[in-house]
């Protein structure tokens, strides 16, 4: 770990020095907060601090895309029930109603000591506390025969926009009676109940366009999130169109080839027409070249979201290791508030009140089956702990369904205006 | 006066729809339905604005105009534009408030059937003026039912502690007041929100999200909140 971090801190400084200049925040003497990933966790502290500050800390918000399409919803596009412009939004509220200093670029690297982040673009942007909300990336080698080189041919689509896009329009041009094969990731992962969603989507849209379809998952886990709601709803749905391969049958011992379009599920060929590759997941690489990760994940401290490895630091959302919480867009805002409350602290004499946390993922079976499981957290010493839950009831009537996916779009607006202001 | 404002499509709706409006329903049956309003409106002798507005004198009150009551910026706007409310604006409206105004805090779905919004259109014509006054009749409503000990009732919420406990709320319930699947919380009286928050707390009210916030925040944190979104202007 200190090895990686000093070798790329000579690089980074090395390379400042000669290149642009310091990218400097507005206003002088002023606390300086910057935030990596304009996601669920970075834009929602971005924004809550800038507005509860009022003006007393300079914000910076980093973020590589000017157009933000949400994960979270995503299948629903893939469904038919959102266009991708509905789920797409842009930095320009955050910038111009919150002042909020929005610079579209890639973090390349955190320099801890002289406390600044330096940009693919050049130049650096100095800190007092750096918010690293960076999302997930995928694991090296963790499905064999697949890489980001591939990711056109097999997409993960598991970041929101022209992935996404691309699994759906191989999807409508699948040949009648064809193949999808899903590649699901092994624990821990964004979204725990998106792949299920997922294929419940996709069997949505194959059961209209192309009934005699089949969907084949390959599955490492035994277990997955409201298993029995979502395996209800696809029998009763879907009947006999989705297979899934759990480890017993050697759905974790799986490889593809692109170049055939195939995949090696245990031993056994499978001639795929569309094939959805979620590889196993690590924190986004900036947490890693921040030198905050322990393994895949950033250790926090479950009372303010701060690095284990760094005060200075906190980690957001997907790329933290926390606890009992999901990686979920509605757990990476909740972190959110708990760390904004806590920098605007640190920073300003404003008052810090305890953590509080909650999740709640909804899932859509088909039109109007919906359901939804979450959970209240609480921070303890070693982990951010469960402390309540509750998940939707096998047999529900259509009434509570439907009443449940109408709540899961108010609280898309609800969290995107959240989000972006 | 009101109809220049309309659609040419609304109007037709309306004008579809007024038939059954104006031959108003059974004022009785109407008393019962009014059970769905009452969590948020009060009519009759001794009725406050509460969640909403209070309903006397509706018949031929300009929309959003009642004085006192801080109304959604559309309904405001829908009533500088014109609109009043008279049977046909009120059945349109019943039947499902977000078509007329989009933008309102009312969180009510809407009343499919034209029997059941035309029983409680005559319910409410009572306490309009012509034909009815106010009767001298106990108050038909009384708020939402509740057995909150005063003492809770009575604390005085620290609406900074609000405003951090608020950011739970804004993940799924708009701060603007916005609702589109997830009802407004925003300017409600506090007592009304306290009461609201413990039929959660105390499971009486069915919702697995509400139930389980609810049940996790203490008394203050409930003062607190009730403070804040109080008085929040959106």
């Amino acid at each position: 770990m200190k090895l990686n971090r000093r070798a790329f801190l000579g690089s980074a400084t090395a390379a400042a020095a000669s290149t642009a200049p310091m990218v400097r925040a507005a206003g002088h003497g002023k606390p300086r907060v910057v935030v990596v990933g304009g996601g669920a966790g970075g834009a929602t502290a971005a924004r809550y601090i800038a507005k509860d500050s009022k003006g007393e800390i300079d914000v910076t918000l980093i973020e590589p895309t000017r157009h933000y399409y949400t994960c979270f919803f995503s299948n629903l596009y893939l469904g038919g029930f959102r266009t991708l412009e509905s789920i797409g939004h842009s930095y320009g509220t955050l910038a111009i109603e919150y002042g909020i200093n929005v610079v579209h670029d890639w973090a390349t690297g955190v320099d801890r000591d002289a406390k600044t982040v330096a940009l693919a673009g050049g130049g650096r942007v100095p800190y007092d506390k750096l918010i690293l909300s960076p999302g997930i990336d995928f694991v090296d080698g963790a499905v064999p025969g697949w890489d980001q080189s591939k990711q056109h041919i097999m997409p993960h689509a598991y970041k929101a926009g022209s992935q996404t896009e691309l699994l759906r329009a191989q999807v409508m041009a699948m040949p009648e009676g064809g193949t999808f094969v899903m590649v699901a990731p092994p624990n821990p992962f964004r979204c725990p109940p998106g792949p299920y969603e997922r294929i419940s989507m996709v069997a949505h849209v194959l059961k209209e366009t192309n009934p005699t379809a089949k969907i084949i998952v390959a599955d490492p886990k035994a277990k997955f999130s409201k298993q029995t709601l979502f395996e209800n709803g696809w029998t009763k749905y879907y009947s006999g169109m989705i297979e899934r391969i759990g480890p017993d049958f050697g759905g974790g011992n799986v490889s593809v080839n692109t170049d055939e379009m195939t995949v090696d599920i245990d031993g056994e060929i499978v001639k795929a027409d569309v094939c959805n590759v979620i590889p196993a997941q690590k924190a986004g690489r900036i947490a890693e070249l921040a030198g905050v990760t322990d393994g895949n994940w950033a250790p926090i401290n479950p009372s303010d979201m701060s690095s284990k490895a760094d005060p200075d630091i906190y980690v957001l959302g997907d790329a933290a290791l926390q606890g009992d919480m999901p990686k979920s867009g509605f757990a990476a805002n909740s972190q959110a508030k708990v760390c904004a409350n806590a920098v605007r602290g640190a920073l300003t004499d404003s008052r810090v009140f305890p953590a509080k946390f909650a999740n709640t993922c909804w899932s859509l079976i088909t039109t109007n089956d919906g359901i939804k499981v979450g959970a209240a957290y609480e921070p303890t010493e070693e982990k951010i702990a469960s402390v309540d839950s509750f998940v939707s009831q096998v047999g529900e009537d259509e009434a509570t369904r439907e009443a449940t996916y109408q709540e899961s779009l108010g609280w898309y607006d609800g969290i995107t205006s959240d989000m972006f202001g | 006066m009101w109809r220049s404002a309309f659609t040419i499509l609304a109007l037709a709706v309306c004008i579809v729809q007024a038939a059954n409006a104006q031959a108003l329903g059974d004022p009785d049956k109407g008393e019962k339905l009014f059970a769905q309003c009452k969590g948020c409106h009060q009519v009759g002798q001794g009725a406050k604005d509460r969640v909403g507005p209070h309903l006397n004198f509706l018949f031929g009150r300009r929309a959003g105009a009642h004085e006192g009551y801080r109304y959604s910026k559309d309904l405001a706007r829908a009533g500088a534009n014109g609109l009043e409310w008279h049977a046909d604006t009120l059945d349109i409206y019943i039947e499902n408030p977000k078509n007329l105004v989009s933008g309102t805090r009312m969180s009510f779905r809407g009343m499919k059937d034209p029997e059941d919004r035309a029983d409680l259109l005559a319910y409410l014509r009572k306490f309009s003026d012509n034909p009815a006054n106010i009767p001298e009749a106990d108050p038909t409503a009384t708020g939402t039912d509740h057995d909150v000990d005063p003492e809770i009732l009575a604390i005085v919420g620290d609406p900074e502690y609000g405003e951090y406990l608020s950011s739970e709320c804004t993940t799924c319930h708009q701060a603007d007041g916005g609702d589109s699947g997830i009802p407004s919380i925003t300017l409600w009286p506090e007592e009304d929100f306290v009461i609201a928050m413990y039929a959660y707390k105390t499971k009486r009210r069915n919702h697995p999200v509400m139930q389980m916030i609810a049940g996790r925040l203490s008394d203050e944190e409930i003062a607190a909140l009730a403070a804040y979104f109080g008085a929040l202007e959106p």
